[in-house]
């Protein structure tokens, strides 16, 4: 049934209000407010989520800093800085695909989704490649872990901690892991999202879903730019 | 909300030419030998980075409902709270 067909059939819709109009709110307005709303709340739990990995970071990293260098300086930051500006790509494409469903350009807001999902896939194969580097490397921690013979960066005659190493790539797989989790799901809300707006369900009225996906996949994008310098980029310059 | 923001297509491109730039920029800084600095710099330019997205591409700039910048501003107090009593006890322990 589509929705016009829903304003006729539905006597609670003789007044000639939008269909995308749920009766509980005064107007279209409340409800988009309402449900961004709810998502930034969910986004201030996600915040205390990463918080709590981002403190335990800081605490290892103030007590083990230069054996958190020594194994920063094995990651490839060419790799973690093209994943930068892969994520940042797609948040302007998210921004455009908004913008597009906003103003009812359907063309430019399919391809707006099409671009996302690349980039998203882009950000996912770099950081496979990465993964499997470290598995070759013996980096990731467990009982094959190995880092030997490691010079601090800046100390020739200093040797790295293995065992403090192993807890910086611990912490690199577990921060990294859940950040790339939350791509597979962004993903899979963005193929959600192109299908309804391959159906014509995104609209000028209502493009709710879009908008708070969207809000999602910023924040996720907001993650990583914190992610990059704090796990790629300690004293390269020694 | 987003639709009560004039922003254009061209503005939103400016953000992510900034954002680009940010990017660059916190890799050159690292490269860069400031000493103690370096953290710092490299948080702030996150930061600054993190604040674009957030007030432009979120739209929290503009935002027609004034709850919503409550939410955000709880959530970074709260965020603060978590890492400064927990640095306040990590960072002291050793003093004694």
């Amino acid at each position: 049934m589509s929705d016009s067909q829903a304003a006729v059939q539905n006597p609670a819709h003789a007044g000639g209000h939008s269909p995308a109009l749920l009766h509980h709110f005064a107007d279209e307005q409340q409800q988009r407010d309402s449900a961004s709303l709810g998502m930034w709340i969910f986004l201030a739990t996600e915040v205390m989520f990463f918080g709590g990995l981002f403190c335990a970071y800081l605490i290892y990293r103030l007590a083990y800093f230069g054996d958190f260098a020594a194994a920063s300086q094995t990651l490839d930051w060419r790799l973690g800085g093209t994943n930068t500006i892969v994520l940042i790509c797609s948040s302007l494409t998210v921004v455009f695909a908004v913008y597009a469903a906003q103003q009812g350009k359907r063309s430019m807001l399919l391809i707006s989704l099409v671009l996302t999902l690349v980039f998203g896939f882009a950000f996912l194969g770099i950081k496979g490649v990465e993964y499997a580097e470290k598995f070759e490397k013996h980096h990731v921690p467990g009982a094959s872990f190995q880092f030997d013979n490691v010079k601090v960066p800046g100390h020739a005659d200093q040797i790295a901690n293995p065992h403090h190493a192993e807890i910086y790539f611990a912490l690199y797989f577990i921060m990294t892991g859940l950040h790339a989790l939350h791509m597979i799901i962004g993903i899979g809300i963005f193929v959600w999202l192109f299908l309804m707006a391959w159906k014509g369900r995104l609209t000028p009225e209502y493009n709710t879903p879009l908008e708070i996906g969207g809000l999602y996949w910023h924040f996720v994008d907001i993650v990583w730019i914190y992610l990059f310098p704090l796990l790629y980029l300690i004293d390269l310059h020694k | 909300m987003s639709e009560h923001s004039s922003s254009s297509l061209g503005f939103y491109v400016g953000i992510w030419a900034a954002l680009i730039a940010g990017t660059i920029l916190t890799v050159v800084a690292a490269h860069i030998d400031m000493g103690p600095f370096n953290a710092a710099v490299a948080l702030i330019i996150a930061t600054v980075k993190a604040l674009l997205v957030a007030l432009f591409f979120m739209h929290i700039k503009g935002a027609h409902e004034r709850l919503l910048k409550l939410v955000v501003i709880s959530t970074i107090f709260f965020l603060i709270i978590l890492l400064a009593l927990s640095m306040a006890d990590y960072g002291t322990r050793y003093f004694s």
